[in-house]
């Protein structure tokens, strides 16, 4: 920890000219940058899989629609559901946290920059891959791919190979930079940063990173196990031949589940670092934040087989899923009545940020008290497979991971570019967000209730499912606007924002300590950190020293925007 | 009370906020199951996000206001994790009060010969081979495959041919046991308001049972018809891979039992024949 403190002793001779233009960007080992190149590609991919999602959409807004091919439709839900896991929301916490960990600990980079850089490229490349496809076939047996159907007797086409490699590049891409973190948390925190001072979002991220390194391995063994199984004559999943079918399924989920609280355990660690700051209040119980936080990710390896509740099982094994299923209920709650205990009793400023977050527990709730009756299995053999449990993911993930990442982005985007984003804009984007969401997903519930499966790409007028599904297609357009309008908000705000200064929202954690943007080296001197929110300690500091109030008062404008 | 009420309340026919049921006792569990979760699930719903909305607008900031500076209360904090604890322990209980309901097939409501038989015990578990003495009940072989149902029924010779397709017709008041398989890639059965999924995987046998009362018959009826499509995504044309069954009075049941099995048979006398043919043509050149 020594080397953080101490001053580089260099004698400069000669000094390198700054580079400038797009090839600093291709050979950059700045995590800043490598930070942001994430970010970019992300909102690409995410504006890909909105689209695919507003085609599926379209097609099941009216009974009996000819717009998509039952072929085209399977490929679009395949894509889709690719597409916003593994191209999306993982590396969406792992371009903020590239940002934004080294800054929120007083590191100078991660701790290997260069290996850092290869975990992006080969991210993007695993997406090439996959959109690759488009030229040819596109892969069209899910993104859980299940067998036997995906393997080569009844998906014969080569999608399902770019499927594979897609998961095997972005795999590797999230192992390596979640190492990266890994060690990166581990190491380089600044003087005094102790455990229990860690910002609650690189507590998450250090989990998540965790949880990739357990999750994403066992993925890439089950999906090679594939790959051998459709190219090289292995039959690991062929009943015919001594197989067995179900072992994809394990296999799968004991990626699959963990991989839920990859997407949402860092959308937590959001709420806990903007609710605080804009509460202008303490986190509520930080230990048992972060202690959730691992007893969420310790559970969430243990309850896979509650996405096979259907599948031929015995009652002690199903029993014993839905108890684990439970139990991760009790952490994850722990945090919602931490989080409302935050709110009770600050002065809550209605920035765009707070909104998200507010707006993303509310909705995440709905997600989790729906998910008590996926855990009961008995109730799960009515709901599984249909549009109930479409409705309760995008409750979770969507609710928390997206609603948090759009939080995240109007949080940071000032300490990102130095501008301000329109607060004006936000709001409308906020409540689009808000109502497009619920209008879309809400009545899903019931359109599962009603006996309405999941992945079928048209149904009979006679079925009654017309009305439901015409008002969730009204609902993912209107959820579009919004997400064009932040698109709008964010261009605009590069160049016209105004200007924020290093901290505009008087934040917690030491990524406000620097300029925005911060320089190639982030800090020239790195406080020692005493607690928790260790720029209310520096602002205290100033003000003693100064006189000049550095407080925030409840009721002033918070920046001059 | 107000739960009893509701369990007792006569089942909607569209599934807005309920899982279906009335066709089968197993739904019907099912669905008081999810009242009860549901109830608790409001209250949860209503309280956090009340005590949230409520948050936001009385402490919102205002001038001369100052956020209190509190990190924690461990009472509370305890408060909380053990509260949410008990409540999922009181649903653990509750599911497996109501598990044996849904789980273990009811005793047929007929005997062998249509006859209705006042009620008796359930079955001590799914999977035990033979109904308990004094009740009937029958097997189904299911077998699914892209994009079709198919249905072995018990015959004389076995159960080794195919008696039906999407269509399964079952007498009403009779236990209906299925064995649930695929021959291709992964299905899942599912008539909604006959209880829940079971997942037809290649290489396994899952079980699930229904049974439509006799009461579900109504007046003026001859038949009753449950309709339902494969939940497990299954290729191309999943969505059209559909399902119903259809119950019948005993006797009719009996009638297009004997009338299909005739069917069969006169198929199968006229392929013999043909082969027969084919082989003598082919043997004579």
């Amino acid at each position: 920890m020594e080397a953080a403190t101490a001053r580089p002793q260099i004698t400069v001779r000669e000094v390198d000219r700054p580079r400038r233009g797009w090839v600093t960007w291709l050979t950059t080992t700045d995590h800043k940058k490598i930070g942001i190149l994430y970010l970019l590609t992300v909102l690409v991919f995410f504006i890909i899989g909105g689209v695919e999602a507003l085609l599926m959409r379209i097609q099941l807004g009216v009974p009996d629609n000819t717009f998509l091919t039952p072929e085209k439709y399977n490929e679009i839900f395949t894509l889709h559901g690719t597409t916003m896991v593994f191209l999306v929301v993982v590396p969406v916490w792992a371009g903020f946290a590239n940002y934004f960990v080294p800054l929120m600990i007083g590191a100078r980079d991660v701790a290997f920059p260069r290996l850092n850089a290869w975990s992006y490229w080969m991210f993007l490349f695993g997406g090439l891959a996959l959109y690759g496809s488009l030229f040819f076939t596109p892969p069209e047996a899910g993104w859980f791919s299940y067998v036997p159907l995906s393997l080569k007797e009844y998906t014969p086409s080569n999608g399902q190979e770019a499927w594979i490699y897609m998961v095997h590049l972005t795999g590797l891409a999230s192992v390596l930079g979640a190492i990266n973190f890994i060690a990166t948390i581990h190491n380089m925190r600044a003087p005094g940063m102790g455990w229990g001072r860690m910002p609650l979002f690189v507590w998450t991220m250090l989990i998540y990173s965790y949880l990739v390194v357990l999750a994403l391995t066992s993925l890439a063994a089950t999906v090679t196990m594939l790959l051998l199984d459709r190219n090289f004559g292995t039959n690991f999943f062929d009943p015919a031949e001594g197989g067995s079918a179900l072992l994809w399924q394990h296999l799968f989920w004991f990626f699959g589940h963990p991989e839920v609280y990859i997407l949402v355990l860092p959308a937590f660690g959001i709420f806990s670092e903007v609710l605080p700051v804009f509460a202008r209040k303490p986190i509520f119980g930080y230990k048992a934040i972060a202690a959730a936080t691992a007893g969420i990710a310790f559970l969430g390896m243990l309850v896979w087989a509650h996405h096979m509740f259907a599948t031929p099982m015995s009652t002690v094994v199903l029993a014993f899923f839905m108890l684990s299923s439970f139990l991760i209920a009790v952490p994850t709650g722990v945090k919602i009545f931490n989080w409302v205990a935050t709110l009770w009793r600050g002065t809550i400023e209605f920035r765009v940020a707070l909104l998200f977050c507010v707006g993303g527990i509310g909705t995440f709730l709905m997600g989790g008290i729906t998910g008590i009756f996926l855990a009961v299995f008995p109730v799960d053999w009515q709901l599984t497979d249909t549009y109930f449990v479409v409705a309760h993911f995008h409750y979770t993930a969507f609710g928390a991971s997206a609603f948090a990442m759009v939080a995240a982005l109007y949080y940071w985007f000032p300490k990102m570019t130095g501008r301000l984003m329109n607060e004006g804009l936000g709001k409308i984007s906020f409540w689009l967000f808000l109502i497009g969401f619920h209008l879309t997903f809400l009545i899903q519930h019931s359109a599962g209730l009603d006996g309405m499966p999941r992945r079928i790409y048209e149904y009979a007028e006679s079925a009654g499912w017309s009305e439901m599904n015409l008002i969730s297609t009204i609902g993912a357009f209107v959820l579009a606007l919004s997400v064009l309008i932040t698109i709008i908000n964010m261009v605009r705000s590069l160049k016209r924002g105004p200007i924020a200064g290093p901290d505009p929202w008087k934040g917690n954690t030491l990524e406000w300590f620097t300029p925005s943007p911060p320089p190639e080296n982030n800090f020239d001197a790195v406080p020692r950190v005493r607690s928790v929110e260790p720029m209310k300690d520096i602002r205290r500091q100033i003000e003693r020293q100064t006189g000049v109030p550095q407080r925030f008062e409840s009721g002033k404008p918070m920046v001059n925007a | 009370m107000l739960l009893g009420a509701l369990v007792l309340a006569p089942a909607a026919s569209a599934g807005w906020f309920l899982p279906e049921s009335a066709g089968s006792p197993n739904a019907d569990a099912i669905r008081t199951l999810y009242i009860l979760i549901a109830l608790i699930g409001l209250v949860i719903f209503i309280g956090v996000e009340g005590l949230m909305i409520y948050s936001l607008f009385r402490f919102r900031a205002r001038k001369g206001r100052v956020a209190a500076q509190i990190h924690g209360n461990t009472q509370l904090e305890i408060g909380w994790t053990v509260g949410a604890a008990a409540i999922l322990i009181f649903l653990t209980v509750f599911t497996f009060v109501l598990l044996d309901d849904i789980k273990n097939p009811a005793a047929s409501q007929i005997d062998a010969d249509g006859n209705p038989v006042a009620a008796s015990a359930t079955f001590a578990a799914l999977d035990q081979p033979a109904p308990p003495e004094g009740s009937e009940a029958m097997t189904i072989k299911v077998v699914g495959e892209q994009y079709a149902w198919s249905y072995f029924y018990p015959t004389e010779e076995g159960q080794d041919r195919v008696f039906a397709y999407n269509d399964m017709y079952v007498p009403i008041g009779m236990t209906v046991i299925l064995d649930v398989q695929a021959k291709d890639v992964a299905h899942s059965w599912w008539i909604p308001p006959l209880g829940g999924k079971a997942d037809a995987i290649p290489g396994y046998t899952n079980k699930t049972w229904f049974q439509i009362p006799l009461d579900a018959l109504e007046e003026g009826q001859d038949r009753v018809v449950y309709e339902g499509q494969c939940a497990e995504l299954c290729g191309r044309n999943h969505a059209d891979m559909v399902a119903r069954v259809i119950g019948l009075p005993y006797d009719d049941w009996v009638a297009w039992r004997d009338q299909k099995a005739q069917e069969i048979k006169e198929a199968q006398e006229e392929a013999a024949a043909r082969r027969e043919e084919i082989q003598a043509s082919e043997g004579g050149e």
